[in-house]
């Protein structure tokens, strides 16, 4: 079957790193084409392995995330010999455009949803990877959808989810700064009741952890002096 | 402060070198000397007594390539780290002593610094994305609010370090990563290998460990292992180089460090640029590997800003980290 046939191109959304994102039209559905475009900069073989192992697993994460609950686009089709995911296309803004306008019992019912999510992925051992304010588009009546899960894992480890949930926190703190407290609150508030206290309290030690080791402290190693 | 020079002394690793540079970048004296072992890996301690040996010739030679006198010179700038302990020591102390006898400021230089600073020197770029790549680093920089910042490295094993123990194993001595290079040419076959990318940061650990499983087990033939294990690792750091790029939305992309000799790394960084309307240079291969010129040319535009140290204060700091430093000579 030849799927070009089938695909209208309207825009191209951006170019990034890793793959180019293109809105268009496939079967009479709005959608965005995911497509990780060869990289002429490595050999063939291994071009070709990383683009198909990479497309098929945020597939299979996706999917995975949907059959959970999870508010995820709906996937149209998968061709991981080119690289390219066809996802459905979610009418809404991005989270980090919307925060701004949006009153704070509002903003502070989506993060709820949104801890609340998290917490579901995680018990599923789903990592997003990737869990800022660009990566949640958010619908004119306010329902969450997680987007881009190309650094997603499958994984229960404490660490990786730990991470994740710091990622959550880092793009509050860069983005939103006067709202973070309140915001984190809510999401820990829905990450709790679904992962329950024990594990959410193993998890804030953990980006307390991270904050201590990361390159985000100027001087997170014993400066110790030297003898002459 | 008008135009300064600076004589500089690196002796962090295997190098020890004493390079003479002015504030505008005019590079007089540029004298190294690399430990190169009988066999097997670098001892820190044997490095220290090569310097130390080397130490009064290297610096009496850089005086006569610049035909200048200790009169002319500025101030002192030493290499206090990172690095590792015993070869420091040599330095700062040859540092202190000409700064007491001869009454001139010592200026610390950050090694890692002064690879960004004579990059960004030699390929004329004013605000690229560097590539840091040696036997002892491996970092993806930009500067950001008064610092050089770190925007993906290695969490274990630096890229030359990776290939440069590969080599010592296959018997081809130091350093390694031009002959792993060599073979790797010649190589027809891509094996699959541990690929690791975190985000932005890179592990090479187990891909060393893998490429020497394979060749132990002796399925393959060396030109393709070699092959195959220079193009994972290469292709990781241009992977991570790419994010890098696309994230701080940068035109100039430079290479500096020991690995900047690399064609094949040059290749690959040249066409990954290309991708997104970037231009790639390599730092002067004169300037790729540890040297005593980029200590000095660092330590000129340091002074400059006022930046300097006492004898007493002046402290070897093997784990010096370049996102530590204040940049105060970029406005």
């Amino acid at each position: 079957m030849s799927i070009e046939k089938e695909i209208i191109v309207k825009e191209i959304i951006s170019v990034g790193a890793e793959a180019a994102l293109i809105r268009g039209e496939m079967w009479d559905n709005d959608v965005v084409f995911k497509l990780r475009y060869p990289k002429p900069y490595r050999d063939k073989n291994l071009d070709e392995h990383l683009r198909r192992t990479r497309t098929s697993y945020e597939a299979k994460l996706i999917g995975e995330a949907k059959l959970k609950g999870i508010p995820v686009p709906s996937i149209l089709y998968v061709d991981p010999f080119n690289g390219l995911l066809v996802l459905e296309y979610i009418k809404g803004k991005k989270l980090k455009e919307r925060l701004e306008g949006l009153d704070s019992s509002s903003s502070r019912k989506i993060f709820k949803d949104i801890g609340r999510y998290v917490g579901i992925l995680h018990s599923g051992g789903i990592v997003h990877g990737d869990l800022t304010t660009s990566n949640i588009v958010i619908t004119k009546d306010n329902r969450v959808f997680f987007i881009d899960f190309g650094l997603g894992e499958f994984s229960n480890e404490l660490e990786k989810q730990g991470v994740d949930v710091h990622l959550m926190l880092r793009a509050l703190e860069s983005t939103h700064p006067t709202m973070v407290s309140s915001l984190f609150k809510a999401f820990v508030e829905g990450y709790k009741s679904v992962r329950g206290e024990e594990w959410s309290n193993k998890i804030l030690a953990k980006i307390e952890e991270i904050r201590l080791r990361g390159r985000y402290v100027s001087r997170r190693r014993r400066v110790r002096k030297s003898f002459y | 402060m008008d135009r300064v020079i600076v004589l500089g002394i690196e002796s962090t690793a295997h190098t020890f070198g004493v390079g003479i540079a002015s504030s505008d970048g005019e590079v007089l004296a540029n004298v190294n000397r690399s430990y190169v072992p009988i066999s097997g890996g670098l001892h820190p301690r044997e490095m220290a007594e090569h310097h130390s040996k080397v130490a009064p010739e290297v610096f009496r030679e850089a005086l006569e390539k610049a035909q200048i006198s200790m009169d002319d010179v500025d101030g002192i700038a030493i290499a206090l780290g990172p690095g590792m302990g015993p070869c420091l020591r040599v330095g700062a102390t040859l540092a202190r002593y000409l700064s007491l006898k001869f009454s001139k400021p010592l200026i610390p230089v950050n090694h890692a610094v002064a690879h960004v600073e004579i990059a960004k020197l030699s390929t004329g770029f004013k605000d690229p994305l560097i590539v840091y790549v040696a036997g002892g680093n491996t970092m993806i920089i930009a500067f950001v609010k008064g610092r050089y910042r770190v925007f993906g490295e290695t969490l274990d094993i630096p890229l030359g370090n990776c290939l440069d123990v590969f080599a010592r194993e296959i018997g081809l001595g130091l350093p390694g990563t031009p002959k792993v290079e060599e073979l790797a040419i010649k190589g027809e076959r891509y094996v699959e290998m541990p690929y690791v990318v975190k985000g932005q940061d890179l592990s090479f650990s187990g891909l060393l460990t893998h490429a020497l499983k394979l060749l132990r087990e002796g399925n393959y033939k060396l030109e393709d292992i070699c092959y195959s294990l220079v193009e994972t690792a290469y292709s990781m750091l241009v992977e991570v180089t790419e994010r890098g790029l696309v994230h701080l939305n940068k035109k100039e992309i430079a290479l500096t460090g020991g690995v900047a000799r690399s064609k094949l790394l040059a290749d690959k960084l040249t066409k990954m640029a290309a991708l997104h309307g970037a231009m790639f240079k390599p730092v002067n291969p004169e300037y790729a590997g540890d040297n005593g010129a980029m200590i000095a040319y660092t330590g000129a535009l340091a002074l400059q800003s006022g930046v300097e140290v006492s004898v007493e204060e002046s402290f070897i700091r093997p784990l010096w980290r370049l996102d530590e430093v204040d940049i105060p000579w970029i406005t």
